[in-house]
């Protein structure tokens, strides 16, 4: 009953508002946030409880297809609930404050509630098309939250973007369902599980049909690299940042580009099965995490650096699942979800603070002005960047650069590169934004933020620490198992970090503008540019090509010759030339009805 | 009873002709019709062992076996229901028409008596009949009350669909005279029980695969089966809007229901050997369509577009050949109605209010026209195939039951059958719909608002309960579409089974 609550809560509170409560601002908002907090207080009492599986069939062909609509109440949901509806509660409340003047604000609760409803789904999910349904509606939710300011024509088309990027990997998601359904017929993930444990035992005999499942798994892999936005379908990520902030640290940084992250860690039976698929995954993970922290050494609006800092950080998580630590991703993903919304509801106390400026070089010694915004940004950065053996960020990262080790030293290579390149914009971000002088009037005049937008922040300072700790994360079913560690990986991203932290410092303390100036990464390795030539070459080409034909020769030749040549032939020239439709029609429906009679004699 | 189903709109033509009130009297009778048809539905609710239900014969020919036999089964009532709302929303979305608004209203309910009388007929000769009856008004109403060059529109049309009906027509004769003597017959109902105990090949093999070929291009000129689709987006965008809602919404639907009806239950050896072929033609409709809708920059043309995309994916469902992927395919009829005389009507509702489609010309109407930008925005998500929505449900199935039509190769990389082919070409084609529909939507209601359009008003309050209507019917099923299926399934089965028959 609670895991049903839940899920409906939301849902209830996205519908009502939408039907009933537009007009009315307050009610709509508050509805929304205790749709929200009855959620959260529902998942609290489920992860008390024991484990369970409730579900109903939702489309049944008997044995050949049967589609439920269940909910998988185990460890890792339960995880994930609590990070769902916890950090959607927080945000949830910080937009009471962060929406108050906007005039379109029930549109945006009862888009944040369907968000909810959607997101909570996928975390319950005990199939794959029930997977796919609410990964196909956190991506709906996504665009509308994208595309609230829907008069500005970049947010528009942002969301228009995000919404079609997730579109292409949803496009290989259901190819790898439908294979994998074909191959053992089910698509719930308790029956497939000891399937493929089956077909495990036997990897010699099963050699063909491993292989299939291998490219299944590739294809659904497709899946959480557009929802997750890895390389190359990351593009959208940066883009969604023109959706107010909160959604901001809610869908595109705490919990809905995890999905991915989360589909592949319930899958991973499968991926176990499939140690082809896996490196893939780890490469496609690690390379996302290096080029994504390059091009945040170059960003200046304070958004894109945290969009590019996720997708980084998103990376390290899809490349520990492709080195088969599950655990360790999930550990990620839980420190992250804090520190990366408490890092994001900043910059909106920022964003707020400033009028709606977002560019980090008209800021400036916020230090003063905002403090307890700064304060709690400054603990979140350091979790980011991994301040050793305090932060909750530096232990998850160790455990995902551990299990890097093991795999092999190029991807432990990628792993603290990207680790230096984090405390180094990080270090950049946080200096020019709050230590370095006021290099705006905005910035001198800058305000802080009421306290339900700051009281979030503070809230989300706890776990960016104390979720680290062993005993913390193990309470938080998060056991991640150490390996051997003959390199002493703690002590080289301490050393990086240090590293890092030091070289920011250095080069952008009291700058009034970035001294370095690398285009490849300001213009993010030029990939929007290149999809852009992509899709005018292609689609746009094709299409236009396909239209031609269509008018010019199905229509025009093949049509109108045959039609002109009834004509010529006087067949139905007489009616035509009366020009009287009705006449014709008449005569048609009569002829054709006394054909009839007559062929049927 | 079931009688009563054409004869409320007829009687509601005749009302309106007559000069009796004509919308009025129009919306009386197509709010009736809705409610028989509900009622009617009702009655699946309890089981019953026969297939089908109210069955009422009258006979006109004794002869030759030609009496007006009408029954129905989940099926038929599933097109009986969506009839009777699109019909009731197109009425009530109507524009007023410049002239002659009897004869307009009158048409519009002719159009509808004959669907729901093809749809009743469990006769082959009135099936085609009641179709040619409601086809008839179509090209009335677009010669005289259409848009454009409606001149051209209407011979166009009714050209390309008198080819495909007398096609159809032929195929038809062919059907009845390869039957064996003695079993020459209309009635449908003895023919399935002819075919159950010939094992599917009641008509001998060997002609089945010519007459299958037959109907599938006469039914398939109808249902604007690539390359012959090519009056759809020109007949749409010159039709009144009622016109174009009813005819994309149902009319066209009569294609599908017959070859659901007539050509794969009697057919089953013609349609597998003609499988393949109908696989390039359906590839032709998502893909190649597809591409030309994204290049389309009016709305009327674009949706007229989109309408024969779709179209697509319910010949896939019919080409799995089992009873998940028809069952999908049967679903997707009523899903595609909805959503399709949804979009048509918020074109027209532009397109009167506006006096264009072209989509450069507009942008951020949102602001302006909510509540015409909400239900846009719940039929185009409907439309390429957003879970929630009733055509998801019918998608996932129509993919799962055509990719299960064959079993799986692992031997070699991406060893698929040509059917798994295609559905991966299916479901490349929900990108596209996506494309040109986010496009579209992006365009007119989105960004910033033209000067010219900020003296907008939002869509009149008497045009919002049709639309929410149908945003009701394609959410219930959406989340619900057991209701449906468990309807449908029946009038699927035999088709599949004759065909499990044959392996």
């Amino acid at each position: 009953m609670a895991a049903w609550l839940i899920l409906l809560a939301p849902l209830v509170s996205a519908v009502l508002i939408w039907l009933l409560l537009k007009s009315s601002r307050a009610l709509s908002s508050y509805v929304s946030v205790a749709a929200v907090g009855l959620s959260f207080v529902c998942s609290c009492v489920v992860f008390a409880g024991g484990d369970f599986t409730v579900s109903f069939n939702w489309i049944d062909f008997g044995p050949r297809l049967t589609v439920p609509i269940g909910l998988t109440i185990d460890a890792l949901s339960k995880t994930m609930l609590l990070v769902v509806t916890g950090v959607g509660l927080l945000v949830h409340v910080y937009s009471l404050g962060y929406m108050h003047e906007d005039r379109s604000s029930s549109r945006y609760f009862a888009g944040l509630s369907l968000f909810m409803f959607s997101m909570l789904g996928i975390v319950l999910a005990n199939n794959f098309v029930m997977m796919f349904i609410f990964w196909e509606l956190v991506g709906v939710s996504s665009y509308l939250l994208i595309g609230h300011w829907y008069e500005k024509a970049s947010a528009a088309d942002a969301s228009k973007k995000a919404f079609l990027v997730n579109r292409i990997g949803d496009f290989g998601f259901m190819i790898g369902i439908l294979m994998i359904w074909a191959l053992l017929g089910t698509v719930t993930f308790s029956d497939l599980e000891p399937a493929v444990a089956k077909l495990v035992k036997d990897p010699v005999g099963n050699a063909a049909i491993l292989s299939f499942l291998t490219v299944a798994v590739l294809f659904v892999f497709m899946g959480p690299v557009g929802k997750s936005a890895q390389m190359p379908l990351h593009v959208w990520l940066p883009d969604a940042m023109e959706g107010p902030t909160p959604v901001s640290a809610l869908i595109h940084a705490a919990t809905m580009v995890a999905a991915g992250v989360y589909l592949l860690v319930r899958v991973n039976f499968l991926l176990v099965a499939a140690p082809m698929a896996q490196n893939v995954i780890a490469w496609v993970g690690m390379i996302t995490s290096l080029m994504a922290a390059l091009m945040a050494t170059q960003q200046n609006d304070i958004k894109r650096i945290l969009a590019y800092s996720t997708l980084s950080q998103l990376g390290y998580m899809i490349g520990a699942v492709g080195f088969g630590a599950a655990q360790a991703a999930m550990f990620h993903l839980f420190t992250h979800a804090f520190f990366k919304a408490s890092l994001f509801l900043g910059a909106g106390s920022v964003i707020h603070g400033m009028h709606h400026e977002q560019d980090i070089w008209r800021m400036g010694g916020l230090k003063n002005k905002m403090v307890p915004t700064f304060i709690t940004f400054g603990i979140a950065s350091l979790a980011l960047m991994g301040l050793p053996y305090v932060t909750s960020g530096f232990y998850s990262k160790d455990a995902i650069l551990l299990a890097a080790a093991n795999k092999s030293w190029i991807f432990l290579g990628l792993g603290l590169a990207t680790a230096l390149l984090t405390a180094f914009y990080m270090t950049r971000l946080f200096v020019v934004t709050f230590l370095n002088k006021p290099m705006s009037d905005a910035a001198k005049h800058a305000h802080e933020s009421p306290l339900v937008m700051t009281a979030p922040l503070m809230i989300l300072s706890v776990p960016a620490v104390i979720f680290g700790f062993g005993g913390v994360a193990k309470w938080f079913n998060l056991d991640v198992p150490h390996g051997p560690d003959p390199l002493h990986v703690p002590m080289l991203a301490a050393a990086v970090f240090v590293w890092g932290t030091v070289m920011g410092w250095f080069v952008y303390r009291n700058r009034q503008s970035d001294p370095i100036r690398i285009g490849l990464f300001a213009r993010k390795f030029y990939f929007d540019e290149l999809y852009d030539v992509l899709v005018k070459l292609t689609q746009e080409t094709l299409a236009r090509l396909s239209a031609f034909v269509d008018k010019y020769l199905i229509d025009g030749l093949l049509v109108k010759g045959a039609t002109t040549l009834a004509f010529s032939a006087g067949f139905v020239l007489r009616f035509f030339q009366s020009g009287n439709v009705q006449a014709y029609a008449i005569f048609f429906g009569l002829g054709v009805i006394l054909l009839m009679l007559l062929a049927f004699r | 009873m079931l009688y009563l189903l054409v004869l409320i709109p007829i009687a509601g033509a005749l009302a309106s002709m007559l000069g009796v009130k004509p919308r009025q009297s129009a919306l009386l009778a197509s709010l009736a019709m809705l409610a028989l048809s509900a009622f009617l539905i009702a009655g699946f609710a309890a089981p019953a062992p026969e297939k089908f239900r109210y069955l009422a014969s009258f006979d006109v020919v004794a002869a030759i076996d030609l009496k007006m036999l009408v029954g129905l089964d989940g099926l038929g009532a599933m097109m009986v229901l969506l009839t009777s709302i699109v019909t009731v929303c197109a009425i009530q979305l109507s524009p007023q028409p410049k002239h002659s608004e009897g004869a307009y209203f009158g048409s519009l309910m002719l159009i509808s008596a004959g669907c729901q009388g093809a749809f009743i007929s469990l006769d082959l000769f009135f099936l085609y009949a009641f179709h040619e009856l409601a086809l008839i008004p179509t090209f009335l109403l677009i010669g005289i009350w259409g848009h454009g060059d409606r001149i051209q529109a209407a011979w166009k049309i009714t050209i390309y669909l008198a080819l495909g009906s007398f096609v159809l027509l032929l195929g038809l004769l062919g059907l009845y005279v390869s039957l064996p003597a003695g079993t020459r017959t209309f009635d449908l109902t003895k023919l399935y029980a002819l075919q159950q105990g010939a094992g599917g090949a009641l008509i001998p093999v060997g002609e089945q695969g010519w007459i299958f070929l037959t109907l599938l291009i006469g039914f398939g000129i109808l249902i604007s089966l690539f390359p012959f689709h090519t009056w759809a987006p020109t007949g749409y965008a010159a039709a009144p809007t009622p016109a174009a809602m009813l005819h994309a919404g149902v009319l066209k639907k009569f294609g599908l229901f017959g070859l659901l009806r007539i050509a794969y239950p009697l057919l089953p050896q013609g349609a597998q050997a003609y499988g393949n072929l109908l696989l390039w033609l359906l590839a032709g409709n998502i893909l190649y369509v597809g591409l030309v809708t994204i290049a389309q920059r009016r709305l009327d043309q674009m949706l007229g577009y989109s309408s024969v995309m779709h179209m697509g994916y319910i010949f896939l469902g019919l080409a799995s050949l089992n009873v998940i992927g028809q069952s999908g395919a049967a679903l997707l009829l009523f899903a595609h109605g909805l959503s399709v005389a949804a979009l048509l009507g918020v074109m027209g509702d532009l397109r009167e209010r506006l006096g264009t489609t072209q989509m450069e010309d507009l942008g951020g109407l949102a602001r302006v026209m909510p509540n015409l930008c909400l239900f846009f925005g719940l039929a185009l998500f409907a439309s390429i195939g957003l879970p929630g929505f009733a055509n998801f449900a019918a998608e996932v199935l129509v993919f799962f039951g055509a990719f299960g039509a064959t079993p799986v190769n692992v031997n070699g990389l991406l060893n698929f059958s040509p059917i798994q082919w295609a559905v991966i070409v299916a479901l490349w084609g929900v990108v596209i719909s996506a494309v040109y529909m986010l496009r579209a939507f992006r365009n007119i209601f989105f960004g910033p608002l033209r000067d010219a359009h900020r003296q907008q008003v939002d869509l009149a309050p008497a045009h919002r309960w049709p639309f929410a209507l149908l945003a009701a019917g394609l959410l219930v099923v959406g989340f619900y579409p057991k209701a449906l299926l468990e309807l449908i399934k029946p009038g699927v089965q035999p088709v599949a089974t004759t065909k499990v028959a044959q392996n």
